[in-house]
């Protein structure tokens, strides 16, 4: 084995430099098939990370629970009654819900006048407990914060805003600790919104809207009727158990089968994590595949090329075999020459890829919704490996079938023609 | 990768001193529906040390003959023993160690690989031989004083006269130290004086008692020869030793 190297490597070495233009051209292929492959599978890695990152957005492991109507008839009790929990069923979930590290309520005005200075705009107002900072991501820019729990039990007047709500009302100017009008009522602002990617939402985005203490809410707005109920499961796993949970302590207080979907149904954001990350690995293997054929067009050069030298030293092979070469040293420096001109081609390609992806993340992406998800191209590991598994197993093949056929040369033959 | 490592036999070890024993062999090309038999049962003997021309008009079976003995080609029907060794039944790979280890070959078109220099053309058999770099190196440049290239060994095949050439391709013939030089025409793509330089080294690697077989339609190469086989239409016509 180490001889039939050491004489292949021998041969390939002393191989003449055939056309250089051809074999230039060649690795070129090559090189524009691995950026095309790299640059599709790094921006589908960009995506799919910014789109993991805007559903973290709005919260993780939450699900969003709306009121519903009930459509089993139960314990003698007809279909079609509403289920509309309110605020002090709040601390009863709480009580059962093991599985979740949190429970809160929502109440929602969809358009209430928020005006400060000469300034009025119609925006959306959310009542939540105080609990719904860290559970639905709502952190402030430095010099505010959410409200507390002090906030929420003594009913104070303070309002969070939305960043893009904030400049729509406030302008260049810093809201916080200014007072502004909710419905005429004054308020205090002691946060705003730190900019965040957001994918997922169920009123709105967060960046549009304001959130106040929901006793506050209550107080103000003269309602008790949750809009919304939000839990957030302690792990992703519990977040099964936290359903199963919830259903059956609504469904004892308020008398339902627990099995109506109707009224149980909500929105699960781990199983839809879960959709999306299947959508996003068809997506990249579409990409790869894209990418695979442009790198396959390459190989199919590669192995062009290698046929045709193969032609042009038909009679040098007849000479070799004359003088005792073995099949495999006569295949050898072929198969060689051919993972030599794709691998050059395949490092040139991801070295301008590289510098290509280096390039794309330089354009300033911030405020430009399609950008944040598409010009962030991410190189991975993975990327890496299958690109060089590929390259390797293109360039075997373009190197094997023209092989074979300097192998089945027959030196009688060739050796007769002058 | 491992072959019968046989103790090379130089034609000594065979029970009988000869170097090829051709019987009965015959050859038939099947080129589609026209079957071609081109030798039609060959008897052949050549001892160690002998110089055999082969003559015959084109088209008779000269150029066959030698791609059998060389074992670049196998016999239809017949047996073939080289140095004592049967030849039939052996794969491509056994065929071309027969080939390195048993045969050197000239052509007359010199067939000397363009990229390499004289020195790495005279290299090659020994590299497929299993011949360390060192030992390959001092025994090519040898054989290429011998064939009094000796200042010439850097030299590629383009920057060197068609006597040159084929100089460079009998010292490659001689690499290997093989049982036969075989040569095709060695002569017909030489001018007098060349072809007559190469004849002299024939005739020289004679005296020092290699066995040579020459196909020739060249009467002078001819009759330096200590035997004359012609082949006609695929026999052996007439076998004559010329007397000393």
């Amino acid at each position: 084995m180490g001889r039939d190297l050491a004489v292949i490597a021998t041969l390939f070495l002393k191989a003449s430099s055939l056309q250089r233009k051809r074999a230039m051209l060649t690795v070129a292929a090559i090189a524009w098939g691995t950026v095309a492959i790299v640059m599709l599978l790094a921006f589908g890695e960009g995506l799919r990370h910014q789109l993991m990152k805007g559903q973290r957005g709005m919260g993780e492991n939450i699900a969003v629970w709306w009121p519903g109507e009930t459509s089993k008839v139960w314990e003698g009790l007809p279909e079609g009654r509403p289920v509309r929990p309110i605020l002090d069923d709040i601390g009863y979930l709480r009580g059962r819900i093991t599985a979740a590290s949190g429970v809160i309520g929502e109440l929602t005005s969809w358009s209430s006048s928020l005006s400060w200075g000469t300034t009025t705009i119609t925006g959306r107002v959310t009542g939540a407990n105080w609990e719904y900072g860290e559970m639905r991501h709502h952190f402030a820019q430095a010099g505010g914060r959410f409200f507390n729990a002090n906030d929420e039990r003594e009913k104070r007047r303070v309002i969070f805003l939305g960043d893009e709500l904030a400049k729509d009302t406030f302008g260049e100017a810093d809201p916080v600790g200014e007072t502004m009008f909710v419905d005429r009522i004054p308020y205090l602002v002691i946060g705003v919104l730190e900019h965040k990617m957001q994918m997922g939402t169920y009123k709105g985005p967060d960046a549009n809207g304001s959130v106040i203490p929901i006793t506050t809410f209550s107080a103000q707005f003269g309602t008790q009727r949750l809009n919304n109920i939000v839990f957030k499961a302690r792990t992703a796993e519990d977040m099964p158990l936290a359903r199963q949970q919830f259903n059956e302590a609504l469904a004892a207080k308020y008398r339902f089968d627990p099995t109506d979907e109707q009224v149980t149904g909500l929105w699960d954001t781990v199983e839809f994590g879960k959709v999306m990350a299947k959508i996003m690995i068809g997506l990249q293997a579409f990409l790869g595949i894209i990418g695979g054929l442009t790198l396959l067009v390459g190989g199919i050069g590669v192995a062009n090329i290698m046929y045709a030298v193969v032609k042009e030293k038909t009679r040098e092979i007849g000479v070799q075999m004359a003088v005792g070469a073995h099949r495999g040293w006569i295949t050898g420096p072929f198969v060689l020459q051919g993972m030599t001109y794709t691998l050059l081609g395949g490092a040139f390609g991801l070295l301008i890829a590289v510098i290509l992806i280096m390039l794309v993340r330089l354009v300033p992406v911030e405020g430009n919704q399609a950008l944040e998800f598409l010009g962030k191209p991410t190189l991975s590991v993975e990327i890496a490996v299958a690109t060089a598994a590929l390259l390797g197993f293109i360039g075997i093949i373009a190197g094997y079938f023209p092989a074979r056929r300097a192998a089945s040369v027959d030196p009688a033959e060739t050796l007769r023609y002058e | 990768m491992n072959w019968p490592l046989k103790k090379k036999t130089n034609g000594d070890g065979t029970s009988n001193g000869h170097i090829i024993e051709m019987l009965g062999i015959t050859k038939v090309y099947n080129t589609g529906k026209i079957k071609v038999e081109a030798l039609k049962g060959i008897e052949l003997v050549v001892d160690k040390g002998e110089f055999v021309a082969v003559v015959g008009p084109s088209g008779s079976g000269k150029s066959t003959l030698l791609n059998l003995i060389g074992c670049l080609d196998t016999p239809t029907g017949g047996s073939y023993m080289i140095g004592g060794e049967a030849v039939a039944g052996l794969d491509r790979d056994a065929l071309a160690d027969v080939r390195n280890r048993r045969v050197g070959f000239v052509f007359q078109n010199f067939n000397l690989l363009p990229q390499l220099t004289a020195l790495e053309n005279v290299e090659l058999p020994m590299l497929f031989g299993g011949v360390g770099r060192r030992e390959r190196r001092r025994r090519a440049v040898e054989h290429l004083e011998r064939v009094r290239l000796g200042d010439r060994v850097e030299h590629r095949p383009t920057e060197l006269s068609g006597g040159q050439m084929q100089r460079v391709a009998i010292a490659r013939a001689l690499a290997m130290e093989p049982d036969i030089v075989l040569a095709d025409e060695p002569t017909g793509n030489l001018d007098t004086g060349s072809g007559s330089d190469v004849m002299s080294l024939l005739s020289e690697l004679w005296g020092q008692g290699r066995t040579l077989v020459v196909v020739t339609h060249d009467q002078t190469l001819a009759k330096r020869a200590g035997r004359i086989v012609e082949i006609r239409d695929g026999l052996v016509v007439t076998d004559r030793r010329a007397v000393a």
